[in-house]
């Protein structure tokens, strides 16, 4: 089946755009809030948000952080293929502070769940929210859902959702077999 | 993608270049994580390690104790003082009744060259060498390679000399396999009695003279004069091989070049080399047993990637 396009780059740019001004309603300048993208592929929607935020909030100070929640998954010894490790950068304190991760796709919500173990182990935020570019709705495995969503999908397993932020970027979704 | 090409650590020398960068990326993690408020991932809470000394150690016991517990791993700690290898048990009896219980993953150092590897091959648990006699030691070379990445950056075209009881050093062995794996030159340095008699076959060249050694490297990895093993005597005394082979803090000044002094500890001080150096910034020493725990957490996290459910 030819891929399905979700969101093409203007549609992206809009739903960005969108996402950044949910944040800045319920979180104002940023003072006491700070983002988290989820390694490895939530980390460009973060910079495009903070980008965006930044631009909105005129140059505001919007903390960013990098998250790896490798050691935290619970899949470790359970998948054929090997973890791959990533970075973490936090240069910052999240202590009562308000966090906010992202990540681009919610689909089982296992990874979302090792995310919130792996920030506790940096500190005790004040809250935590979630947001994502798309959530695959009907295929959790655990009771979790997101506070802010770029598009909501319905798709089986057979298919997977393919986020690309390079340049002006694009989603789509394609049926696993087609690769 | 990628996962060690070994089941067991037993030595550098069966490992790849490739195996070696792996345990470096995901020590780096470790790294980070060990520098943490909590320096704990629950990673392997679902594994038991047991630690088996059937010689002394402080540091290595101690490092490998830590990086399991930030791993979150249950431990149990054996050490051959006061067990019931004294009575006569076998190594794989002993073995194979602590795996009885449940148990991962061992850990073991031993006076005996080849017992890990012998381990191996007769029980059903993944092995990591902590030391076999003089023969390796790879999880002290594989932290000493990862303080030179760390000070330089790559470990590849860095000179490296290695001072002191060659003959005698699990970590000498351990450390050529791994440098020269990685690409770097390696001498060795010490009184000729100390020094193996067939080293240059593994691509080593041999500087008798201390000063000439030094001038060449970038780095000087001191080994420790290991006073228990002078049974026989490889040279007059102590105070001739510190005015040999000691290092000071004027022969340091006096090179055309800075280098960097390494030691795997516990220093003699005042025989391997004075205090001034030791505590000097051209010491990487504490880094190194920073490094140790890092490097110990990547190697069990990979190795206990592949044990299967």
């Amino acid at each position: 089946m030819q891929p399905r396009i979700l969101l093409n780059s203007k549609v992206l740019d809009i739903t960005i755009k969108r996402l950044a001004r949910q944040l800045i309603e319920n979180h104002g300048d940023f003072e006491n809030t700070v983002l988290i993208g989820l390694q490895p592929r939530g980390i460009q929607l973060a910079d495009r948000l903070h980008a965006e935020l930044k631009r909105v909030l005129s140059g505001a100070d919007v903390e960013l952080g990098y998250l790896d929640v490798s050691f935290y998954r619970d899949d470790f010894r359970r998948r054929d293929e090997p973890i791959t490790v990533s970075e973490t950068t936090i240069d910052f304190e999240i202590e009562n502070k308000k966090v906010i991760m992202i990540d681009d796709v919610l689909y089982t919500g296992r990874t979302i769940r090792s995310g919130m173990d792996a920030l506790m182990d940096f500190g005790r935020p004040k809250k935590v929210e979630f947001l994502v570019l798309i959530d695959r709705r009907f295929s959790r495995q655990l009771p979790i859902q997101a506070d802010y969503v770029g598009r909501t999908v319905d798709s089986v397993v057979s298919e997977r959702v393919d986020v690309n932020l390079d340049n002006e970027g694009h989603v789509v979704l394609k049926t696993i077999d087609d690769e | 993608m990628s996962n060690l090409s070994v089941d067991h650590l037993l030595g550098i020398k069966g490992l790849s270049r490739e195996d070696i960068e792996l345990i470096f990326t995901t020590a780096d993690n470790f790294k980070d994580v060990i520098n943490r408020p909590i320096k704990k991932v629950p990673s392997l809470r679902d594994i038991t390690i047991a630690n088996l000394f059937f010689e002394n150690s402080t540091r290595t016991k101690l490092s490998f104790e830590l990086a399991e517990k930030r791993l979150s791993a249950d431990v149990v700690n054996f050490s051959a003082s006061g067990s019931s290898v004294k009575k006569g048990e076998t190594l794989i009896d002993t073995v194979n009744n602590i795996l009885a219980m449940k148990v991962d993953m061992v850990v073991m150092r031993h006076p005996n060259p080849g017992a890990a590897v012998f381990l191996s091959r007769n029980v059903n648990s993944r092995i990591v060498n902590a030391g076999d006699g003089a023969h390796e030691h790879p999880t002290q070379a594989l932290l000493d390679t990862y303080s030179i990445r760390e000070k330089y950056g790559d470990v590849e075209g860095k000179k490296v000399v290695i001072v002191g009881d060659i003959v005698h050093s699990r970590v000498a062995l351990s450390n050529i396999f791994a440098l020269q794996k990685l690409g770097a030159t390696v001498k060795v340095c010490g009184p000729q009695t100390l020094i193996p008699k067939y080293i240059e076959d593994l691509g080593v060249e041999v500087e008798l003279d201390l000063r000439e050694a030094l001038e060449w490297c970038d780095i000087a990895n001191m080994l420790r004069i290991q006073l228990e093993r002078q049974e026989i005597k490889y040279f007059p005394s102590i105070r001739e091989y510190t005015m040999t082979y000691g290092v000071d803090a004027e022969l340091l000044n006096s090179l055309s070049k800075e280098i960097t002094i390494m030691h795997p500890g516990p220093i003699n001080r005042g025989v391997e080399m004075t205090s001034d150096v030791a505590d000097s910034d051209h010491a990487i020493i504490l880094n190194q047993v920073e490094n140790g725990v890092a490097i110990r957490m990547a190697v069990l996290y990979l190795l206990a990637e592949k044990i299967a459910r």
